[in-house]
C-alpha cells in the first residue's frame, strides 16, 4: 500500500506540465480527491480455515441466478457516529448490504435477497448464524458481515459466506477503509461472495470513465467523467466547453487517455488524475484518434490521420517517438492489446469496409479474422484473452463476440445502434452504449457473455463510451 | 503574385486581424464610396458597407449558393461530378479573393463507429483539400478538421437525413 501511494506521488510530481500546456487545459474541472487505499485485514473471530470444496458445482451462468442468498444487515460491535452515515455504523452495515444485494441482483447472477426483508443479527452472531432463522427461506447462501468504527475513523468491514444446507462457513475476509471508501468494502465482500459462488474473478470493486451528455443532438455537450461499476460516486472530470470522446482508464488507474476538441481539433491526451493535469499524447499537428493502453500502461496505441490516411502508432506514455505499426492505405483504427501484450486486434477498411484483423505488437503479421458477413469494429479483446467482442454492423449496430482467431462469433444484442463493447475486469460482462433513433439520446448498458442478461446501468444524464477499468488496486 | 498573396493570407492568419487589414488593402474588393459633397472634418470611409464583407461566411454563401458543402455516399470520400463542380465554384471564389483563409469540416452521418467516422471524417475534407488544391487554391490557406458524427445538420435517423450529414462544408476563418 505505502509503495502504491509512493508511485502515485511521484508520477503527479512528473506530469507538471510546462506553461505552455496549460493553455490546452481548460476544460478541466478540479483534481478528483482519490486515492483512498483498502488495506484487506484478518477478521476479527478467528476460526477454522476456509478452505473447503463448494457444496455444489455450476456449470453454467444460468446456474448461478438460481441460488438464493441471503444478505441481512451487517451488525456493528456498537453503534458510532461515522463520517460513512449520519446514523451511525449500524445504519452504514445496513446500506452496505443493500449495496452488495443490489450488486447481485443487477448484475443477474443469484437470487439475492436483502436486509430490507430479513431479520437483523446480532454482532456475536456474525461468527456464529442462528441456523434456525435461515434453514426455511429457500436461500442456499448466507452472507453475514460487521462493521466497526476505529478510533481513527477508519472502518473495519468483514464479510463472511456461509452454506445453509451445510451450516458451514465457506470463507471469510476483513477490509480497513476510510470512511469516504466504505461502498468500496460493499464491492469488496460482492467480489469475495462473486467469486467463491462462480469460480470467476472479481470484477464488482472497479471503476468505469465514460462520456457524460447533455443537450439537443445538434448540439451535444460531452464531459469526460467517471464513476463506480454500479454507478456511484460520479465525478465529472472536464467542463464540457470542449467535446470529449473515448476515455480509457490506465491499468491502475491514475491516469485517463482520452480525446478532446480543446484545442479545436481531435487530439489525445494523457489526463493525469492526481494532479488533474493533461498533456498531448504526441505533439504532432495531424489529428489523433482512437487511444487504448498497452496491459502494463506503459505505452499508448493510437491512431494518427496523415493527408487524409489513418494509422496506428505506438508512443511510451512518457512521451518520445512514437512507432507506426501500420501502412496500408485506408483507415486503420481502434487497436487492442491481447492482455499478455503479444497481439493486437485493430479494425481496417482495406478491403473495402471495416473488418477486423489481428497483429504481432510490433505490427508484423497482419491478418484479418472477421469472415461472417457484415462488418467489424470497435474490437476489445478480453482480459481472460479468449474472446474479442465487437461493434457489429448488419444492418443494425450489435455487440458480439467471437474467438481472437475469428470463431465462434456470437451476437449479444439486439439494438438498433449498440457500439463500442468494454470488457468487466473478469472479462464475464461487456459493458456498451445504445443510441436511440432519432432522438440520438445514448445510455450505458450491460449484457453477459450469455446475452440473457442485459441491463441499463444508470447515469446521472445520458452516456456514451464507457470504458471499463481493472480491479482496483 | 499567386504566392506572395497566400502569403500574406498565411502571415495573417497567424498574426492579427492588423495584418488582415492590411492585406485587404493591397486587392480591395470594393470601391471606397464616393467621397460626400459637403465635406465635413469627420471623413472617413464607411468602414461596414451594405452588405456582407469579405471574409465572412455569408459572403461567401451568397457568392456559391450551396456549394459550400460538398456530398458523399455511404462509407466513400470521393469527389463525384457534383462535388467536382461545387468546389469548382469554391476554387474561383478562392482565386478571386485570395486572401481568404478557411476550414474544411469533414462529417460523417450517425450510422458508424464514433471513432472510424472520425477518421472518415478527415479523409473527406482531406478529399477535398486535394481537389481545391488541383484547381490552384494553395493549401497553406486550408485548414482541415474532423467532428466525425458529432455535429449532424440533419437530426432524423433516415437515409435523407444521413445523407445531408456525410458532408464536407467550408467555413470561413474570421
Amino acid at each position: 500500500m505505502t509503495r502504491t501511494l509512493t508511485l502515485f506521488a511521484s508520477v503527479a510530481a512528473l506530469a507538471l506540465a510546462p506553461t505552455s500546456l496549460l493553455a490546452q487545459t481548460n476544460d478541466l474541472g478540479e483534481p478528483l480527491a482519490e486515492g483512498g487505499e483498502v488495506e484487506t485485514t484478518g477478521t476479527q473471530a478467528s476460526g477454522e480455515d476456509a478452505e473447503g470444496g463448494l457444496a455444489f458445482t455450476v456449470t453454467d451462468e444460468s446456474d448461478w441466478s438460481d441460488i438464493g442468498v441471503a444478505i441481512p444487515a451487517f451488525a456493528t460491535d456498537r453503534n458510532r457516529p461515522t463520517p460513512a452515515s449520519a446514523e451511525g455504523t449500524e445504519a452504514l452495515g445496513r446500506e452496505i448490504a443493500r449495496v452488495i444485494t443490489s450488486n447481485l441482483r443487477n448484475n443477474g447472477l443469484f437470487k439475492p435477497v436483502g436486509p430490507d426483508s430479513l431479520p437483523q443479527p446480532g454482532f456475536p452472531q456474525i461468527t456464529s448464524p442462528a441456523w434456525v432463522n435461515w434453514s426455511g427461506r429457500g436461500v442456499e447462501m448466507l452472507v453475514h458481515g460487521y462493521v466497526r468504527a476505529r478510533d481513527d475513523e477508519k472502518l473495519v468491514v468483514g464479510c463472511y459466506l456461509y452454506d445453509v444446507a451445510l451450516k458451514d462457513e465457506l470463507i471469510r475476509e476483513g477490509w480497513v477503509v476510510r470512511p469516504a471508501d466504505w461502498r468500496r468494502a460493499a464491492h469488496k465482500c460482492s467480489d469475495l461472495i462473486y467469486a467463491r459462488l462462480t469460480g470467476e474473478d472479481p470484477f464488482f470493486d472497479s471503476r468505469i470513465a465514460y462520456i457524460a451528455e447533455t443537450g439537443p443532438k445538434d448540439n451535444r455537450v460531452k464531459r469526460l467523467a467517471v464513476m463506480d461499476s454500479d454507478g456511484a460516486n460520479h465525478r465529472f472530470i472536464t467542463l464540457g466547453s470542449a467535446t470529449a470522446l473515448t476515455p480509457r482508464y490506465s491499468p491502475d488507474y491514475s491516469k485517463i487517455l482520452y480525446l478532446s476538441y480543446v484545442d479545436g481539433n481531435p487530439r489525445i491526451y494523457i489526463y493525469d488524475i492526481g494532479s488533474g493535469r493533461q498533456q498531448l499524447v504526441t505533439e504532432n499537428a495531424n489529428p489523433t484518434i482512437g487511444p487504448r493502453w498497452s496491459p502494463d500502461g506503459r505505452h499508448v496505441l493510437y491512431s494518427m490521420a496523415v493527408a487524409g490516411n489513418t494509422d496506428i502508432y505506438r508512443v511510451p506514455v512518457t512521451g518520445g517517438q512514437s512507432e507506426r505499426l501500420t501502412t496500408a492505405p485506408g483507415i486503420d483504427i481502434a487497436g487492442s492489446y491481447s492482455p499478455d501484450g503479444s497481439k493486437i486486434v485493430f479494425e481496417s477498411d482495406r478491403s473495402g469496409a471495416q473488418q477486423c484483423y489481428v497483429m504481432d505488437a510490433d505490427g508484423t503479421n497482419q491478418k484479418r479474422i472477421s469472415f461472417f458477413g457484415g462488418r467489424c469494429a470497435t474490437p476489445e479483446w478480453s482480459p481472460r484473452g479468449d474472446q474479442i467482442a465487437f461493434t457489429r454492423i448488419a444492418g443494425d449496430f450489435n455487440v458480439a463476440v467471437m474467438t481472437p482467431s475469428g470463431g465462434n462469433m456470437r451476437v449479444l444484442t439486439r439494438g438498433w445502434q449498440d457500439e463500442a463493447p468494454t470488457w468487466a475486469p473478469n472479462g464475464r460482462i461487456i459493458q456498451f452504449f445504445r443510441t436511440a433513433r432519432n432522438s440520438g439520446r445514448s445510455s450505458l448498458w450491460q449484457v453477459d457473455l450469455t446475452g440473457r442478461n442485459e441491463r441499463r446501468l444508470p447515469t446521472p444524464v445520458d452516456a456514451s463510451d464507457p470504458a471499463w477499468g481493472p480491479i482496483r488496486p | 503574385m499567386n504566392i506572395s498573396l497566400s502569403r500574406c493570407a498565411a502571415a495573417a492568419l497567424v498574426t492579427s486581424s492588423l495584418a488582415l487589414a492590411a492585406c485587404s488593402r493591397e486587392a480591395p474588393e470594393e470601391l471606397p464610396p464616393a467621397p460626400a459633397e459637403t465635406a465635413s472634418t469627420e471623413t472617413r470611409p464607411d468602414p461596414t458597407p451594405s452588405g456582407p464583407t469579405v471574409g465572412t461566411q455569408q459572403h461567401f454563401a451568397d457568392a456559391v449558393g450551396s456549394s459550400t458543402t460538398v456530398y458523399f455516399d455511404t462509407d466513400r470520400y470521393n469527389i463525384d461530378s457534383e462535388d467536382a463542380a461545387a468546389l469548382q465554384a469554391q476554387a474561383q471564389y478562392f482565386a478571386r479573393y485570395p486572401q481568404v483563409s478557411f476550414t474544411i469540416e469533414g462529417h460523417a452521418d450517425e450510422r458508424g463507429t464514433r471513432e472510424y467516422n472520425l477518421a472518415l471524417g478527415e479523409r473527406r475534407a482531406n478529399a477535398a483539400k486535394n481537389y481545391l488544391v488541383s484547381l490552384g487554391v494553395s493549401p497553406d490557406r486550408i485548414r482541415t478538421v474532423s467532428y466525425g458524427k458529432e455535429r449532424p445538420v440533419a437530426l432524423a435517423s433516415t437515409p435523407e437525413a444521413w445523407a445531408r450529414n456525410r458532408r464536407a462544408a467550408s467555413v470561413i476563418i474570421n
